[in-house]
This record gives C-alpha cells, sequence and structure tokens, in this order.
C-alpha cells in the first residue's frame, strides 16, 4: 500500500455525534464517529439498516433537518475546513458542486415533474456560469458518460419515462454535473435488480478513474463493497467497529460483528449449506445497550463487554477493531475512547 | 387527446342523463305541491288550482310530465311557476348579479390561502405558523352568520357605511366616487365573508400538502443539489404541492350558480343562491330544476376541466 501524506485527505470526519430528539427521548444515530477519505478513493461505509450510515452522510451535506435533529459533537473537515461551521450559503456552494450524493431510490429522489434535462442543468445554473446551449451540450455530454444511449432525445423525458436503472444512470449524471472532488454515493444499487446493480458498480469504477474524484459509498451489502472498495468502515449502531483495507476486512476481519456479517455473505464455498444469520436484531438507536453495543448477540461476548465501552485496537497498516476481547494486548483497551488518528 | 374528449363528454350525458332523473324524482316526491301553497289565499280558488295543475301537466304521470319538463328546458320554454318569466332569463339576471361576489370570494380565497399555507409549512412551527393555525381553527369554528353579523356591526358603526344590498338606495344623484366607494363597500363585506371560510379551509390543506411534499426524497435531492432554498420550496417541492389544487380549480364552477345562500340571505343579496332558496320554498319546480340541471353541468365540466389541466401539469398522466 502506498502511504498517504495528510493533503492527501479529502474528508475526515471526526468524532462525529448526531442526535435526534423526540419528545421523551434522545436517539444516539452516530456517536464519536471518526473516518476518512482520500482524494480519488473509494471508501465503503458498511452497517444494517439504522446503523447511522446514512445519517453521517447527510450531516456531511448538512442536509439534517434540525430540529428534530442536533449534532453533538465532532468535526467534518472537508479540504481543511469544517463543514459544520459553514454558514447555510457557503453549503450551498460545496453541495452539487464540490460534494455531489446519490440517493438510494431513483424513482422517488427525481422531481416527477422537472425533465431530466431540466435536472440535470439545474446544478449547473446554479454552479456553473454557463450559457444555456453550452449547459444543454454539458448535459447531453453527462448522459453519454453514464451511457443512456441516444442522451439528446432522452433530455425532453420525464423521470417516469426511464427504467430504474436509467434513473440511477441520470442521479449519477446529475451528481457529477459539476465536477465534484467527493461523491457520496447511499445505496445507490439497492433498489435495483442484481443485473443492472453490475452495471451501475461497473460505471462508478470507471468515472471515478475518469474524473479522478473520491467516493464515499454507503451500502449494507459486502458482495458490492469486495467489488469496490479501497478502504472500509464498518458499523454498527451508530459507531465504528472496524476500518481497515479492503483485504483486511474481507480476509482477516477482527471484530466479530464483521466476522458474522462474512459469514452471513453467501458465496461459491457455502453453496448448499444454510447461510448463517447473526442472532438479534440492531438495537434501537434510543434505547441503547451498556458497554459494547454488539455484546448481546456477540459469541465472544464476556461480562466486561456489557460495562464498558470497548476502544479501538491497532492491527497495524491501518486496520483496526474495536474489540479488545479479541485482541492480545486486551484489557488495556477498555473503556479507553481510541487510538484512532494517532497512527 | 380527441378520444377522451369523446369519451368523457358520452360518460357526462349519460351521468346527466342520471342525474336529472334522479332530481327530477326527488323534488317531485319531496312533501308538498305547487298548487298547495298558501291555502288561505282567497284568490286561490279551487278552480284556479284545477287550472293551475292542467297548466303545467301537474295530473298526468310523473314521466309525461319528465319529458314536458325537459323538452321545454332544451328548447328554451321553460317558465317559472310564479311569474311565468323564463326561468333561463331568471337564472341569467341572477347569475350577473351573484358573478362580482363570486369572482371577489374566489380571488381573496386563492391569493390569501396559498401564500399563507406554503409560508407555514416552511416555517413549521414558527410564531407565524402557530398563528395562522389558530386564526384558522377559529374562522372554521365560528359560525358563518354569526361572523357576518359581528362584521357587518363593526363595519357599520365604525366607517358609517351601509352594506346590506347591493347598493344604497337613492344614491342615484350623488357623485360618481361616492356611487362607486359605495358599490364596493357593499361587494366587499359578503366577499370577505365568503372567502373567510375558504381561506381557513383551503390555507389548512395547502399546509398539509406542502409539508408532505417537503418530506419527499426529491426536494432532498434538489438541497443536495446545492439550490437556494426558495427555488427548493417555490420550485421543487410548490410544484408538486399544487397538483391536487388544480382539481379543486374545476371545482369551482359549480360555486358560480350555487352562489352562497347563507352570505346572499343576510346581506339581502339578490343573487342566484337567494332565488334557488326562494324557488324551493315556493315550490316552483322550473326553477329548482333547470338551477339543479345548470348546477350539474357545471360540476361536470368542472371535472372536465379538472382533468384536461391535470394532464397539462402532471406529465405523468397519459390518456
Amino acid at each position: 500500500m502506498t502511504f498517504l501524506t495528510r493533503s492527501d485527505i479529502l474528508l475526515a470526519v471526526q468524532d462525529l455525534s448526531v442526535h435526534f430528539r423526540s419528545e421523551d427521548q434522545v436517539a444516539r444515530a452516530v456517536e464519536g464517529v471518526s473516518f476518512d477519505v482520500q482524494r480519488q478513493e473509494t471508501v465503503c461505509l458498511v452497517g444494517e439498516s439504522g446503523c447511522g450510515k446514512t445519517v453521517s452522510a447527510l450531516t456531511i451535506l448538512g442536509l439534517i433537518p434540525q430540529p428534530p435533529g442536533e449534532i453533538a459533537g465532532g468535526r467534518i473537515l472537508f479540504d481543511g475546513r469544517n463543514l459544520l461551521d459553514c454558514r447555510e450559503d457557503e453549503m450551498q456552494k460545496i453541495r452539487g458542486n464540490r460534494i455531489a450524493m446519490v440517493f438510494q431510490e431513483p424513482l422517488t429522489s427525481l422531481n416527477p415533474v422537472f425533465t431530466i434535462g431540466d435536472q440535470i442543468a439545474e446544478a449547473l445554473e446554479t454552479h456553473a456560469d454557463l450559457t444555456s446551449a453550452q449547459r444543454v451540450e454539458r448535459c447531453v455530454q453527462l448522459l453519454d458518460d453514464v451511457g443512456i444511449p441516444s442522451p439528446r432525445e432522452r433530455l425532453a423525458d420525464y423521470p417516469h419515462q426511464l427504467s430504474g436503472g436509467q434513473r440511477q444512470r441520470v442521479m449519477i449524471a446529475m451528481a457529477l454535473a459539476c465536477h465534484p472532488e467527493l461523491v457520496i454515493a447511499d445505496e445507490p444499487t439497492t433498489a435495483l435488480d442484481v443485473t443492472v446493480q453490475a452495471q451501475i458498480l461497473r460505471l462508478f469504477r470507471a468515472l471515478q478513474q475518469s474524473h479522478a474524484m473520491a467516493v464515499l459509498y454507503i451500502t449494507h451489502d459486502l458482495g458490492v463493497v469486495s467489488v469496490i472498495a479501497d478502504r472500509v468502515y464498518v458499523m454498527y449502531a451508530g459507531i465504528i467497529v472496524e476500518q481497515g483495507l479492503r483485504a483486511h476486512i474481507f480476509d482477516a476481519a477482527r471484530h466479530p460483528y464483521t466476522q458474522d456479517l462474512l459469514e452471513a455473505l453467501p458465496t461459491r464455498s457455502k453453496r448448499g449449506r444454510r447461510l448463517y444469520s447473526i442472532p438479534g436484531a440492531v438495537p434501537n438507536p434510543a434505547a441503547k445497550p451498556p458497554g459494547c453495543p454488539f455484546h448481546p448477540r456477540c459469541r465472544y461476548a464476556i461480562p466486561t463487554c456489557g460495562q464498558q465501552p470497548p476502544g479501538m485496537c491497532d492491527y497495524g497498516d491501518g486496520h483496526r477493531a474495536r474489540c479488545p476481547v479479541l485482541f492480545d494486548g486486551g484489557p488495556s483497551h477498555w473503556g479507553q475512547e481510541t487510538l484512532t488518528g494517532k497512527v | 387527446m380527441i378520444a377522451f374528449i369523446a369519451r368523457s363528454s358520452v360518460q357526462k350525458i349519460v351521468t346527466l342523463f342520471f342525474v336529472s332523473i334522479v332530481s327530477f324524482l326527488i323534488i317531485h316526491l319531496a312533501p308538498g305541491q305547487p298548487s298547495q301553497v298558501d291555502p288561505l289565499n282567497p284568490k286561490f280558488t279551487p278552480e284556479m288550482v284545477a287550472r293551475y295543475r292542467q297548466a303545467f301537466h301537474l295530473d298526468q304521470p310523473l314521466y309525461t310530465q319528465y319529458l314536458y319538463f325537459y323538452r321545454d328546458l332544451f328548447t328554451g320554454k321553460t317558465v317559472s311557476w310564479k311569474d311565468n318569466r323564463s326561468v333561463l332569463a331568471k337564472i341569467w339576471e341572477r347569475f350577473l348579479k351573484s358573478l362580482p361576489l363570486f369572482i371577489v370570494g374566489t380571488i381573496l380565497t386563492w391569493t390569501i390561502s396559498f401564500p399563507i399555507g406554503i409560508r407555514s409549512a416552511i416555517a413549521r412551527g414558527s410564531a407565524f405558523d402557530q398563528t395562522t393555525t389558530f386564526c384558522a381553527y377559529l374562522l372554521i369554528s365560528i359560525p358563518g352568520f354569526f361572523f357576518a353579523y359581528i362584521l357587518i356591526i363593526f363595519v357599520v358603526q365604525t366607517f358609517q357605511v351601509p352594506v346590506i344590498g347591493m347598493q344604497t338606495f337613492g344614491l342615484n344623484q350623488s357623485s360618481v366616487t361616492a356611487a362607486v366607494m359605495d358599490r364596493i363597500w357593499h361587494l366587499l363585506l359578503p366577499s370577505v365573508l365568503g372567502a373567510t371560510g375558504g381561506i381557513a379551509v383551503l390555507s389548512r390543506y395547502v399546509r398539509s400538502q406542502m409539508l408532505e411534499v417537503e418530506s419527499q426524497d426529491y426536494v432532498r435531492t434538489a438541497r443536495a443539489k446545492g439550490l437556494p432554498a426558495e427555488q427548493v420550496h417555490y420550485r421543487h417541492a410548490l410544484r408538486n404541492a399544487l397538483l391536487p389544487f388544480v382539481t379543486m380549480f374545476g371545482l369551482i364552477l359549480p360555486g358560480l350558480i350555487g352562489g352562497s345562500v347563507i352570505i346572499e340571505s343576510i346581506f339581502s343579496w339578490p343573487g342566484i343562491g337567494r332565488m334557488a332558496y326562494e324557488a324551493i320554498l315556493a315550490r316552483d319546480y322550473p326553477v329548482i330544476l333547470t338551477v339543479n340541471f345548470v348546477s350539474a353541468v357545471l360540476v361536470l365540466g368542472g371535472t372536465f376541466v379538472s382533468d384536461v389541466l391535470y394532464l397539462l401539469v402532471d406529465p405523468r398522466i397519459r390518456l
């Protein structure tokens, strides 16, 4: 692996906490999450539904509705600047321009009453100084880039006239409109069927290289991760439980949750056998178990797990897991808020 | 498109036919008959009643009466039993008097409700939202006639202007300005009153519609594109929030003829609502049935207009 210097870090989320306050309870959706994305790198944020991955992503763009949302702490450094300190008009200049987002449901995420040409051109209108003829050319170019046939004719189409895969291609074209440095993709293939999913993933790969952009890819699908990720962060119940290069996660997972997820993944070698499923369910973010949030479902759990928050244990080379039980240097990592960012 | 118009016209004509039968039956089955009205009237002798019944075919079977009535309606010969005047002419005359009331009321309702509803949805929970919510429920809860009298007392005592009827009697010799002002004062109060209920209800409806649209994924997409807040609200959200109101816009057409019975009665406004009301009391079947028929035509016409408008504003709708 290459050793990256500090200036290669495009996005650094540091100790971010996001809470949602309702009348009688506080849901700690994201609690002290730290991750970073380097330029031109694909980072995957993996976890089950409700683990806080989408909330983290929306917080980066300042799209969390406040109230009920509340950013309880942390920093989001984008190109050295803390986005949480930015005013709304400064955020508007970043959104869709330097950081773009692709959402999960291409049908509901496109406005049904505007043509796709209008919707792509809008970002250009806001951020780029182009004549309307230039904008049309750029839209055609973008649709062509994302592999939509006869793009010029498609500009006047409405979202409902396109197939699911094409809609997602339009969403991607929209995101790429202003040459963003970072694209956040929130489960962009979840709503699509498997063959289309593979096409979209290949497209992402190709576009990332041709446009030289970083991608923060949010998914619950380890199969997808194994295809596209450079580095992986595994989230559970609002915290990062393991992080590392793709090879670390897939070949040498150190956290019981990651290990269980991998065991639940269908592969050829498991053909004919019943797939493993993790017992229990994801805890309610308003009532998380004390200590390690995973301990009620964990096969290695010891009594300490339910009492003290586990610290990050460093396996070297950027691979860290938040499970002192499986770490040789065990006990010293209990309750200690981590070694992250210190190596 | 042509197929749609043809199909919907046929459907609407069939509907109209059934409406005509049902309304005819309801009117005739209702208690009371035109020939029984005012038995104490010394001019209403039995011979007179007999002649009357014969002239208007009242002794013939219902289906014959039905045919006579609609024959007359379509040949334009229907006359009121009360004063023998042509019903269509009567309706037209009253319609012209109701029209300004209707237009001013509708314009007030639609131009005031939308900004209020949209603003309270965007600034949900703000002082503005809470105030308008309170006022809307207040106006919905107050009975119209009660509110009308309070307003009348207030306006008459504060501004010393007469507000009952369409204009003040004996104002013919006064200056043009005074006459115009007099008309405006007479028009203003009933229109405002007719609009208040509508504003209260419609602004709530706009607010909830807007709130629903604001939470849609495409609004989030619009924000993620970095669009300014106004563009997100007034372009992406509003355009979608307006769709259901297009339907409502077609349905205000029937209000043209219904008018407002209560408001026209309170203000002695010689409009079409009051005429219909008086016709019912007088068992003036031709007037009742004609008003009924014309409103049915307007309702069907209104739904047709809605369908066409929907087609124009919602690209997803194909015929």
